[in-house]
């Protein structure tokens, strides 16, 4: 069968990183095609190469076997090729129908024709199970409808090809499979979709083929069918991965983190914690399971002192902490690797080892007299560099270009260098690929093997489940049970998730 | 001194000044709008203005008929614009820091043309007052008849009646066209529109030169609309006020045409005012509109919703 998208010894470099190198890669027409590979292999890059948005420095670019240039976003879509981008292209001011006309001629030119668009999308989108209302503003729908927006706008111009950069790492287990179907409606109708991802189980559940990428380079393309996620895992991270974590068992200590029916409110002034108590020792991981907007966020940021509590208390080492500013609570030991590590956690135009200190740098041996400290400052971020892998050229870059695995190592980096006696991980792991997220779980099983209590909240319920010591899950601002680790079933918890308490209210202790 | 300000805000003549004092930032401010909502912080309408003012001076004097005067006038206009725009678009450069630069440049280049074209030679200086062919009010049939309407909006200077109906119309290019909606795209997400195939550069660049021919209008409504000469700093602040009630509208046509209402009330008011000899320094009557300016921004805006790349060059990564 002769290939859509044929791509031919493709190089790209930035300064100092060789993003692609000498790549090549064949998408045959009606295929799904994953790239799979860690943060930072290239796939975004080679991909923006494809589209337009970058030029290669080298190489060839076939499309239907013809050897083609594309300068810019418009040749591309113009031979049919559409890419939804991992942050979303969209003008969240306009109309999902605007965003989707935006920069295509329109029958009425110079005027605008909305109507006949929005009646266009609808029938697009009925066609293709994408249900949407086109004269919503884009800004008000949430990242999963959005999402069908990028995607609606490639298939209103006609796209053969559809790239889609990591889609599922906004969306919840529902959306994922939602997406999925459609997917595989688009192949059904002829579409070829290259499908960009790091997690092994997705990629293995839709793909016809996969290619796997690691450090600009291709490893190999192989037929689903004839592999497996442990294999996949290999090839991409270069050496043999564990896919469960070794963790010693746990000894806990004196309780470190104390709420006592701590209530507050969102930030549209809604209830969102209501009336949580846990405790949680030193020397033990505790995991916040539930679904995404359940009151996570705010939990940790009321622990961090970033959100005022309404009522209740929080203790931290046996002192009230309850209305403590943010700087006063670090102080206390509490450390913070926050859900959004682009806005919260990382001054992204800040460099390396600027973020690295972010939290010390007022303290010696990083000032003096109020003065930084070149020497002592350089001397710790090589190290903490050099420790953590941190992928980067040098400390002096802008943490911006660093890959989300990478920042994330900074962060965290970043909040271990304290030696905090409580570590609040939120999301430690979202959006990161296999190699990052076992370094990352690794490190917080060292911390809390050594003595520091954790308190983890995440969304991935497999995440909670292998890293917890105990378990506690979150619904609707509220805890609605915590099991010990061990005595963890699965289907309890999966209801706790949904809401119900139902059979087993007596053991829904709201303290343990 | 009751009876004198009755006097005034119940007559006719004071209303149809209203209006006339409106026109020229409103011109300015339909213009700015155009390229804030492309992304551009117009904070150099200023110069623009004064080089509108100066060309319509000038093209007024060498052409003798006031459409060249205009013509002159939008031209200077968008040459400053143009030569914005290469800061702004082309060199990436502080929107903020080139505005301030080009307006001090107009003020210097305007005085220096003033001087050159209308000065007495052996002297050097400018020594009287030149006066250039200006326009003349166009009462527009029919509705110039309506009884008191008609004197207050239809009985004015051509331009004035450009400054009122550009408010539809910018509002129906934003919001109507396939243009105005890629102005509206590059302001708030020039990457957006950069991977549809749009040019930013391009968009941009037409937006500013619209604020230039616009700004020129509105200078040379001041030289050779209500005068009949150039004066140096003719303007006096007034793209200023164009600016500010771009951001009194939230970028929105009518609320700048509101802004902008607002200001010329405020100036025929200290005109009249100032007639009436009361024992108040005439100089807290000239700041009197830029006070009304800064305390309508502070009371009624609220949190203003800038075009999210206001002021924020674009530039394409990796290539
Ligand atoms: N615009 C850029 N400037 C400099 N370096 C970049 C840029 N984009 C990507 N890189 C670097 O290129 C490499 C590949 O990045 P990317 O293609 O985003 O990887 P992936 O999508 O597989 O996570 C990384 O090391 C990244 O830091
Ligand atoms: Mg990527």
């Amino acid at each position: 069968m002769e290939s859509l998208l044929r791509l031919e010894k493709i190089c790209k470099s930035f300064p100092g990183v060789v993003a692609n190198d000498h790549v090549d890669l064949e998408i045959l027409p009606g295929e799904i095609h994953a790239l799979l590979g860690e943060n930072g292999a290239g796939k975004t890059t080679l991909m923006n190469c494809v589209y337009g948005v970058y030029r290669p420095d080298s190489g060839t670019i076939y499309w239907k076997g013809q050897p083609v240039e594309i300068h810019q976003a418009r040749d591309a879509i113009a031979l049919g090729i559409g890419m939804v981008h991992q942050h979303f292209m969209l003008v969240p001011p306009l109309t999902v129908a605007e965003n989707i006309i935006l920069g295509l001629p329109s029958p009425r030119e110079p005027l605008l024709d909305l109507k006949s668009a929005s009646q266009q999308i609808r029938e697009l989108a009925e066609r293709y199970g994408l249900p949407i209302e086109p004269d919503v503003p884009v800004w008000q729908l949430p990242v999963g409808v959005q999402q069908r927006v990028e995607i609606l706008k490639a298939l209103y111009r006609q796209a053969e090809l559809l790239i889609l950069d990591e889609p599922t790492a906004v969306l919840t287990p529902g959306e994922v499979e939602e997406l999925f179907k459609v997917l595989r409606a688009f192949k059904e109708k002829g579409l070829s979709i290259i499908f960009i991802s790091h997690k092994l189980e997705e990629v293995m559940s839709i793909s016809d083929r996969i290619t796997v990428m690691r450090a600009g380079k291709v490893v190999d393309t192989l037929p689903a069918s004839r592999t497996n996620p442990h294999e996949l895992a290999r090839m991409m991270v270069g050496r043999e991965v564990f896919l469960q974590i070794e963790k010693p068992p746990c000894t806990p200590g004196e309780v470190v983190l104390e709420l006592e029916n701590v209530r507050a409110r969102s930030d549209r002034d809604l209830p969102a914690l209501k009336g949580v108590s846990f405790q949680v020792r030193a020397g033990e991981i505790l995991g916040i399971a539930g679904v995404d907007g359940n009151g996570q966020t705010e939990l940790a940021e009321v622990i961090a002192g970033l959100r005022r509590v309404t009522d209740g208390r929080i203790r931290v080492l046996g002192r009230d902490i309850t209305h403590c500013t943010p700087k006063e609570i670090i102080d206390m030991g509490v450390a913070f690797v926050p859900p959004d590590r682009q806005h919260m956690g990382l001054l992204m135009d800040f460099t390396v080892s600027e973020n690295l200190i972010g939290k010390s740098f007022d303290r010696p041996p990083f000032s003096k007299y109020g003065f930084l400290q070149k020497q002592a400052i350089e001397n710790f971020c090589a190290g903490a560099i050099y420790r953590c892998d941190i992928r980067t050229p040098h400390a002096h870059v802008p943490v911006k270009l660093l890959s989300g695995g990478n920042q994330q190592k900074v962060v965290l980096a970043r909040e271990l260098s304290l030696q905090p006696r409580l570590l609040i991980a939120a999301q430690p792991t979202r959006g990161l690929d296999v190699g990052a997220t076992e370094y990352i779980h690794r490190q917080m099983v060292e911390a809390r093997s050594a003595g520091t209590a954790i308190l983890l909240i995440s969304t991935e319920l497999d995440e909670v489940l292998s890293l917890s010591d105990r378990i506690a899950v979150m619904y609707e601002g509220e805890i609605m049970g915590i099991v010990p680790a061990e005595e963890a079933d699965l289907q309890q918890i999966g209801l706790w998730m949904a809401g119900s308490r139902a059979h087993q209210a007596a053991e829904t202790p709201q303290t343990v | 001194m009751f009876e004198q300000l009755v006097e005034i805000f119940t007559s006719v003549a004071f209303y149809a000044a209203v209006i006339r004092l409106t026109a020229p930032l409103l011109l300015a401010a339909m213009g700015g709008l155009v390229a804030e909502r492309a992304g551009i912080i117009t904070f150099g309408m200023e110069g623009m203005m004064l080089m509108g003012a100066i060309g319509g001076a000038v093209g007024s004097y060498y052409t003798g008929s006031v459409l060249g005067g205009l013509a002159f006038a939008m031209l200077a206009g968008m040459f400053l614009a143009l030569l914005y725009g290469v800061m702004c678009v082309s060199v990436g450069a502080n929107q903020v820091v080139s505005a301030v630069a080009l307006n001090l440049g107009a003020l210097g280049l305007s005085s220096t043309i003033f001087a050159l074209v209308f000065s007495n030679r052996a002297v050097g200086v400018v020594t009287e007052v030149v006066s250039v062919p200006s326009m003349q009010p166009v009462k527009i049939p029919l509705l110039g008849d309506i009884p008191i309407l008609g004197d207050i909006l239809f009985n004015q200077l051509p331009l004035v009646y450009l400054a009122l109906i550009s408010v539809p119309i910018v509002w129906f290019v934003l919001y109507r066209t396939t243009i105005g909606l890629k102005i509206r795209s590059v302001g708030e997400h020039p990457h957006a529109a950069d991977t549809v195939g749009i040019s930013v550069v391009r968009v941009r660049y037409l937006s500013v030169l619209f604020t230039g021919l616009m700004a020129g209008l509105a200078g040379a409504l001041l030289s050779i609309g209500m005068l009949n000469t150039f004066q140096e700093n003719m303007s006096a602040g007034r793209g200023f006020i164009a600016y500010t009630a771009i951001i009194f509208g939230k970028w929105e046509p009518l609320g700048i045409f509101l802004g902008t209402l607002l200001f010329g009330l405020a100036d025929a008011i200290q005109l009249r005012i100032q007639a009436l000899n009361l024992p108040i320094p005439y100089q807290f009557w000239v700041a009197f509109p830029y006070l009304v300016t800064l305390l309508a921004l502070v009371l009624f805006v609220g949190k203003a919703t800038w075009p999210a790349a206001s002021g924020q060059p674009f530039k394409r990564e990796g290539k």
